[in-house]
Formats: structure tokens, sequence, C-alpha cells
């Protein structure tokens, strides 16, 4: 069991930081790896990337956002509740060393797990340019965090309301023609990620995607996360989640994160159902 | 079963010519539901059978054993109405027996070696084992064995599969602090996420690491070692270590379409059912896709495990695809007999070619027609497609059960580990000592997929092994 040390709204209505003590595994995990967790007993195993880890204090955060049963029942816990599960550090951790110039892109919610792979990045001697996009400035997370641990901070939003009017590969464009790049690195939705992709394909930057498959044990037991990477078949809880963006196979990845779909629709709406209709009376906690 | 009974010089007793049958449950209603299949004896019939062990001066079940239950002896105590003694006696070598009479390959092992086989069908020694630990059980008189007093040292077990389990159980009663180290949330490894509850109900490896337990050996889930924790940073802390993390990662035959959704790995789908139990999915969460018409590819008790599972979360049609004779499949004889009295078909000498799909899921499979060709150096007929034969089946989901490579996390977080070419770790078969001084190995990471008791005999032996060296150790 870890129990939550804090928890706060980061971003209306449903994006959560959680602090989580983790003593061992805030000593092994490194920037880009992920943990597994499970609520209760009847609980599905869920993957989540480290938002940031700290061995000396020996605690490892997540930042959540709330779409589906898991991630919603997550965000009814509080401070001193114990998650019944945590696993990790599992995945290979980000290749840091020093490039020169490193661009990394986060989309979304997807932007937070840039922050220990910006500040090791940045550590190692790199100059590190983030680029953070959402569809508007509401939608933003981590903006004044990522300052503290990048050289510069891009931010786009699709309605021009804050930053560049645009996408964040259109910022990127204009970093790769403005500049040397020596590696981009991109976390967040694969739709993203695919784009970003595109975008230094044939520029001869290398460029690393974080991939966020369906998975059940995350030790290479399963299969369920395999990914199409140059032609092999590869497991993304074992052999990545960062891998090659020119060389992933995104139509694959894209139709296989849709398995569920149904699945995950159907658990929500029974959850929410139930939820509501406890909201009120007694609103039994689901973290132990 | 025939009940003419033969008469038999031999001690001057009719011999019974065929096992007393076990109860089953009915193949049109289990097919709907996942109780357990085969029922265990009752007293009366347990006593039956037990009396048509011959009691051989130089019993050959024993050597069929891989570990060596003292069968005659067990069987003997069982005729006398001795049940609990029974179970002691096979206790002292087996740590399982409840589990092993339910999934050895029994007619490949003690059975295969019966005296009475020669003849007439042999002693169901399976059978009677279970029922000497089920009896014991429902009586309530499972109970651990004595522990000798602490010794003061400590040993990690890497994994709570058989391997691990049998290990941590023999070390434990000598004495030793065994802490288990198990990646999942629960401990059990295969027996748990791998067996169905149709075959080996969960309960009873509960009960069975609930006496491990008992005995001191602590277990601590969620722990993967290889990542939280390394095989060296476990021998800074241990006095020796035993790694049993089993043969892991599943195989794929990198034909199109194998990555279309409604393909699983015999693993992913039998852990989202077994372990996660998706078939009371909304009850539990995790999800699974129900296929109506499945084809599982392989021939092993893993494709049947996942054949009759598919057809217990509703699949109206489900087909094993192999590709070399029925006789060659390496499956248990009473799971292939179980899978066609439930309606599963049989495309043997058939291969699978390439998965077909509309909208990213599968909508077909297209086979070939195989034959076979002479021996290969396995002894095994080679199988060769034969051209022109290729054919489709209209199917919905497809579980490719073709076996399984080593999990790398162990062997690659352990640098000067000597591993094989397949990356299977090197350990002396009869200690399984691998090239790192304290550090043991055995099951399925050393010789790859193989059977539950051969991996509680590699556990078993490796325990006396680290034993014997814990003491060499003391006296240096």
């Amino acid at each position: 069991m870890a129990k939550i040390l804090e928890k706060r709204l980061i971003r209306q209505p449903d994006v959560f930081y959680y602090k989580i003590a983790a003593p061992l595994i805030s000593r092994k995990a490194r920037p880009g790896q992920f943990i597994i967790l499970r609520l209760h007993e009847k609980g599905e195993r869920i993957p989540l990337s480290l938002a940031d880890i700290d061995p000396r204090e020996g605690t490892i955060s997540l930042i959540v956002m709330a779409v589906g049963k898991t991630t919603h029942e997550l965000s009814q816990c509080s401070a001193g509740d114990n998650i019944r599960d945590l696993c990790g550090p599992l995945g290979m951790a980000t290749h840091i060393e020093n490039l020169g110039h490193v661009v990394l892109v986060g989309g979304g919610f997807g932007a937070a797990p840039l922050y220990p792979i910006a500040r090791s990045f940045r550590d190692e001697g790199n100059r590190v340019t983030v680029i953070m996009g959402a569809r508007s400035r509401d939608l933003l997370i981590y903006e004044q965090e990522m300052e503290q641990v990048a050289d510069r901070v891009v931010v786009t939003t699709d309605d021009g309301s804050k930053g560049l009017k645009g996408r964040v590969t259109d910022a990127l464009s204009m970093e790769l023609s403005s500049g040397k790049v020596d590696l981009v690195l991109a976390v967040g939705p694969a739709i993203m990620m695919r784009s970003v992709s595109e975008v230094t394909r044939g520029t001869g930057v290398r460029t690393i995607v974080s991939l966020n498959p369906i998975m059940v044990d995350g030790t290479g037991m399963c299969g369920g996360c395999r990914v199409m990477v140059g032609g092999e078949t590869k497991f993304a809880c074992v052999d990545g989640p960062e891998f090659d963006g020119h060389l992933v196979d995104w139509e694959s990845l894209m139709n296989r994160q849709k398995t569920y779909v149904a699945e995950e629709r159907e658990s929500f709406e029974s959850w929410k159902s139930r939820h509501e209709r406890m909201l009120g009376k007694n609103n039994a906690p689901v973290c132990e | 079963m025939k009940e003419t009974q033969v008469k038999e010089q031999k001690q001057g007793k009719k011999i019974i010519p065929s096992k007393t049958p076990a109860p089953e449950q009915d193949p049109d209603s289990r097919k709907h539901n996942f109780d357990e299949v085969t029922r265990c004896y009752t007293e009366e019939q347990a006593l039956r059978e037990s009396e048509r062990c011959l009691n051989c001066r130089n019993p050959q079940c024993v050597e069929g054993c891989p570990v060596r239950v003292p069968i005659p002896r067990f069987i003997s105590a069982l005729k006398q109405g001795n049940f609990k003694q029974a179970l002691d006696i096979i206790k002292e070598a087996s740590l399982l027996p409840a589990v092993c009479g339910r999934v050895c390959p029994q007619e490949k092992q003690c059975e295969a070696r019966c005296a009475l086989g020669k003849k007439f069908e042999p002693v169901a020694i399976g059978r009677l084992e279970r029922f000497a630990a089920d009896w014991v059980m429902e009586h309530d008189l499972a109970s651990p064995p004595p522990v000798l007093p602490p010794t003061g040292r400590t040993v990690a077990v890497i994994g709570s599969g058989p391997a691990g389990l049998a290990c941590a159980y023999e070390l434990s009663k000598l004495g030793h602090q065994v802490t288990i180290y198990e990646a999942f949330h629960e401990p059990g490894g295969v027996l748990l996420y791998g067996i169905p509850e149709f075959r080996l109900p969960k309960r009873i490896v509960a009960r069975e690491i609930e006496l491990l337990r008992a005995m001191g050996v602590v277990i601590e889930t969620n722990v993967v070692v290889g990542k939280l924790i390394t095989v060296d940073e476990i021998m800074a802390q241990f006095d020796a270590c035993f790694i049993g993390t089993g043969a892991g990662t599943p195989k794929f035959m990198c034909v199109p379409g194998e990555n279309l959704n409604g393909v699983y790995s015999a693993n992913e789908f039998l852990t989202r059912i077994n372990f996660m139990r998706s078939h009371s999915f909304p009850v539990y969460d995790t999800p699974i896709r129900k296929g109506t018409r499945i084809a599982v590819i392989g021939g092993g008790n893993v494709a049947m495990d996942a054949v009759r599972t598919a057809l217990r979360l509703g699949a109206e049609d489900a087909v094993i695809v192999y590709r070399r004779s029925l006789e060659d499949m390496p499956a248990r004889g009473e799971e292939i007999v179980h899978a066609q009295e439930e309606g599963v078909r049989f495309e043997v000498l058939t291969d699978l070619v390439r998965i077909i799909g509309e909208s990213g899921s599968v909508r077909e499979i297209e086979c070939v027609r195989m034959e076979q060709g002479p021996a290969d150096a396995s002894g095994r007929r080679r199988s060769v497609p034969v051209p022109g034969s290729e054919f489709r089946l209209p199917v919905d989901m497809v579980i490719m059960a073709i076996g399984t490579n080593v999990n790398p996390l162990v062997p690659q977080s352990t640098a000067d580990l000597q591993v094989t070419t397949w990356g299977y770790i090197v350990a002396d078969e009869k200690t399984g000592a691998t090239n790192k001084l304290g550090v043991f190995a055995g099951g399925d990471i050393v010789t790859g997929a193989a059977t539950v008791i051969s991996a509680m005999g590699a556990g078993s032996k490796a325990a006396n092994a680290i034993h014997a060296y814990l003491i060499r150790k003391k006296q240096i």
C-alpha cells in the first residue's frame, strides 16, 4: 500500500496532482519511467507516467486527468488515503546525455512527464526548449514549473488565447528552421506524437516518442502493449515506453488503443450512476 | 467403465482393469461456468481405486515422478483409510499435492510407468493424490509442517510461482528466513494467472500460500526484481537468492494482422480472466473482448486452457489450430478430451498464415494445411505446408498460444549472470547454482516453458543446494 501525501486540483475540473509516499520506487525511478497502480480488490491495473521523483523525500508524483472509471475513482481519494497496489518503476528510462539543444514537446496534460525529463536533460548540460500546447489557455498545465527546469518554454494554443496561435507542430517547425535541434522528444496523445514525428521526418533530427498503449502487467508478460517499431514487435512496457517516432506504426498503435472503448464507457457510466446515487448519502471512499 | 473384473494371480486379488472414473461436470453445463470440471473422488471411490495399486517392490511410478513422490506408500496409507497420513507422505516430496494432483501430466509421468498399465489402465495416481489433499483441506486438518529452529540465515526468492513456492517451503522448513518477491499484486504466479479456475480453483492456491505464511515466509508483492531492486542488491541484503521468475514473455508468429484488435496472447487473455477476473466485468474493472467465433493457435495446455475459457465466456464456435497432428499435441490427454467433449473443434495439421481484419478488428483467418515429413532432431515429424491448400475461417478473436520467450527483466539487470543464447539462465541441473556465488535459479527461467511439477522439483532441489551452501558459508 502507498499513501497519498498530497492531492490538489491543478486544472479545472478534472486534472489532479498526487504526491505519493514510495521510498523504494523514488530511489530507483528515472525520468521517462512509469508505475502501475490498482486502487482496490476489483480494480484495474493502470499505467501512469511519473510527473516527478524525489528520492530525498521518498515520494513520486503523478498528474492524472479523470477520464475513465479508475482515474475518476482516484480523483475521489484524498491525502491520507492509501493506494492498494503501486508497482514500479517500470519501463526503460529516458536516455539522458549531453546532446546540445533538446526540444521537448508536450500536448495537453501529457506535458507533465516532461518535467523530470527536462530537468535531467538540463542537469546534463543541454539547452532545453519545452513546447507545450493545448486547445486553450485554461487547459495548459505545469507551465510555471516547466519554466524552472527549461531554458525556454514555448506555449501554443489552438485558439490563440495564450502564446502562439496554432499547434505544437507549428512551434516545432519554427524551432527546427531557426536553429540547430539535436533531439526532439514528445509526450502526449498518439496523434500529437505522430504529427511531431512527421514534422521531423526527413530533417535528420532524432525524434523520441513515449507511447501509451493498453497494458496489464507492465513487466513483459502479456504482450497487450505490443507495438510495431521498424517492422518488429516491441513491448512498450519493457522495451519502451520510448521509441523512435519515425519507426512507430502509428495506425496500429492508435487502433489498439481503441480496443476497449465500449467497455471503458460502460464501466465509467455504471460507476458514475452508482456514484451519483451515493452522493449526498454515505460517500464511501474508494481508496483504502 | 468396463465392469468386468479380471482375475489376477498376483496377491490372489481381482484387479479392476479400468481406473475408477472421477465425477465430472456434464460437458453441456460446464462449458457455461467456471466451476471445476473434475470433482474429487469420494472416500469410497478413493478406497476402491487405491486397492488397484499392486504396491510394487520396485515402483517405477516413483521414477516417473519429477519430485519422486513415494507413491505406493501414500496409496497404502489411503488403503487403510489414513487419509491425513497419506498426504503427509506426499508432502515429504511435494509441496503442492492439491495442485499437482490436478495439473500434472500424469499419463506422461507416474502413470506412464505404472506396472498395472502394461495390461490394464494404470492406477489413477493423480486423482488419488488430489483426493488426499482435498480430503485434508475439507476436514481442515492442513497444518504447516514442523519448522526447524531459526538458523539466522536469510534467503530471497524471486517469483511466487511453483518453483519459488517449493523453494521457499523447503528452506523455511530448514529454519531459514525466506522473503518472496512477487511482481504482481497477488502471489501464485502461473497457478493464479495461467491455469483457469475450472482446472485449478484459486482458493486452493490461496490455502497453500497461507500455509507458507504460517511457516514464517514473508511475501512482498508489487516488487519487480530488475526494476525496483536488482539481484546484486538482493545479495547485499540476503545470504542467498533463488530466481524462479518463469518463462514469461509470449511469442507471436509475426504473421500479417497479428496486431489487430481481438488478437490476444494466451498470457494476456488468461491473465485478464484468471487474475483480473474480467469475465465478471464490469463488477471487476478489467475488460475483455468476448469472441463469438474464436481460434486458438497452438496445441499445448495453455492452448486448451485458452480455448475452454473462451467457450465459458460465451464463444459459439471455438477451434484449435495446430500445425502438427493430434498425437503430437503437448497438452495433457485429459485436457484434450475435455476440450473435445465441450465442443471444441480441432483443425490439426493446419497452420495460421495471416489474420484478416475489418475496421481494425479480426474478421477471419487464413490457414494452410500441413503434411508431415520425416522426423526432425526433436523426434517429431516436421510439418510442411501443402501448396494451394489455403482456406479461411471466419473468426472474431484469435488467441496465440505458441509458447513463450524468456522475460528479460532479471537477466538484463544482472550483468554478469550467465545466460544461454536464448536468454535463459544457465544453472546446474542438480543444484540450480548459477555462475554467481549464492545465486540459484530453477523452473521455466532455466528450462524454458515446462510443467508445474518440474518447476517445483527444480525449486526443491535448489533449496537443498542453498541449504548446503549456507552451512558451508557458516563454517567458513
